[in-house]
């Protein structure tokens, strides 16, 4: 069974709002910018026109899918190596915040993400794609 | 693994969770009596409406992209039909239709066959300056300045004033990407 190392949501100035799994905060926080800065530096390097940055991260111990919405928001995963149905998992992660996060009517935009039924949702719906949620 | 298919209005209007459209009608309707004697002036309510909507919009971007699967509009014809098609089919269950484009493709009008904010509303004598739906302005302003688009969207027709149609016109201000600050040298 394919594991889910973490899960970050980034906004579009590349603040991290959402952070799942085992590191500390001031890590995490480091990641994500400078994930947030790579996907930005490989649209401009891409030699394809309309490029929208980086979808996958292949290494040898992990894999990292990246998705981003046409907001700005950037969803992505770190997994075991060859962990299947990554996108579809990405996508229903934005239909959680869209529907958990964004109308909550107290949670402000941008901001971190303090939001309890997203917690639960997306707990909720990693379990039922039958991956667990593991620290490393 | 290719993208899905974009979904149709009303296939998405189909699979999500509805009110009574009396409830919603009653709840707007309430919203704007609140706002008159909140405000007095019928043109603060129609700003602080705009505003509302404003508010609206920058979040259900996100919901009817997730849940419309749409890619990146080419143009902003394509944009437009999309919120006329698409857009207020899945939110208001209605249809919208686009026409009236402007030599440079920057400015149209959508037209609303139906409207379920106004059911049952007239306007008194003492509100004649009220743009009665003007959250739907502040609505489509604020989703499209989320994806980049700043927009000025104005009431050219309103049957509550006496026209035949609902006719809103989207005038495409410009395009704001969002710029990676390279040169920032702060």
């Amino acid at each position: 069974m394919a594991a889910i190392y973490s899960l970050y949501i980034i906004n579009k100035s590349g603040g991290l709002i959402f952070y799942k799994g085992r590191m500390d905060t001031n890590d995490s926080l480091r990641v994500a910018s400078l994930w947030h800065s790579m996907h930005a530096i490989s649209q401009q390097l891409s030699p394809t026109t309309g490029c929208s940055g980086i979808e996958l991260l292949e290494a040898d111990t992990f894999d990292l899918h990246c998705f981003q919405s046409l907001t700005g928001t950037k969803f992505f995963v770190v997994c075991e190596p060859g962990t299947q149905h990554m996108e579809a998992l990405l996508k229903v992660v934005y239909e959680l915040y869209t529907d958990y996060v964004l109308k909550n009517p107290f949670y402000e935009m941008e901001m971190p993400i303090r939001c309890e039924l997203f917690d639960i949702n997306l707990t909720q719906a990693v379990q039922k794609d039958r991956v667990a949620l593991l620290g490393r | 693994m290719p993208p899905a298919a974009p979904r149709s209005g009303d296939a998405i209007f189909a699979s999500v969770e509805r009110v009574n459209a009396e409830l919603f009608t009653l709840t707007y309707g309430a919203i704007v009596r609140q706002l008159l004697t909140d405000l007095e002036e019928v043109e603060e309510v129609n700003k602080q409406l705009d505003q509302m909507g404003y508010n609206i919009g920058i979040r259900l971007i996100d919901e009817f992209l997730a849940k419309s699967n749409v890619s990146r509009c080419v143009d902003f014809k394509e944009t437009a039909e999309m919120i006329a098609k698409v857009g207020f089919k899945m939110f208001l269950g209605v249809t919208a239709s686009v026409m009236n484009w402007d030599a440079d493709g920057t400015c149209c009008s959508i037209v609303l066959e139906d409207n379920p904010l106004v059911d049952f509303v007239e306007l008194p004598d003492t509100c004649q300056g009220l743009y009665y739906c003007n959250i739907l302005s502040g609505v489509i302003r604020g989703a499209l300045e989320m994806v980049a688009m700043k927009t000025e969207v104005t009431w050219i027709r309103d049957m509550l004033r006496g026209d035949d149609a609902y006719e809103l016109q989207v005038k495409l201000l410009k395009q704001v990407p969002e710029e990676y600050p390279y040169k920032d040298d702060e």
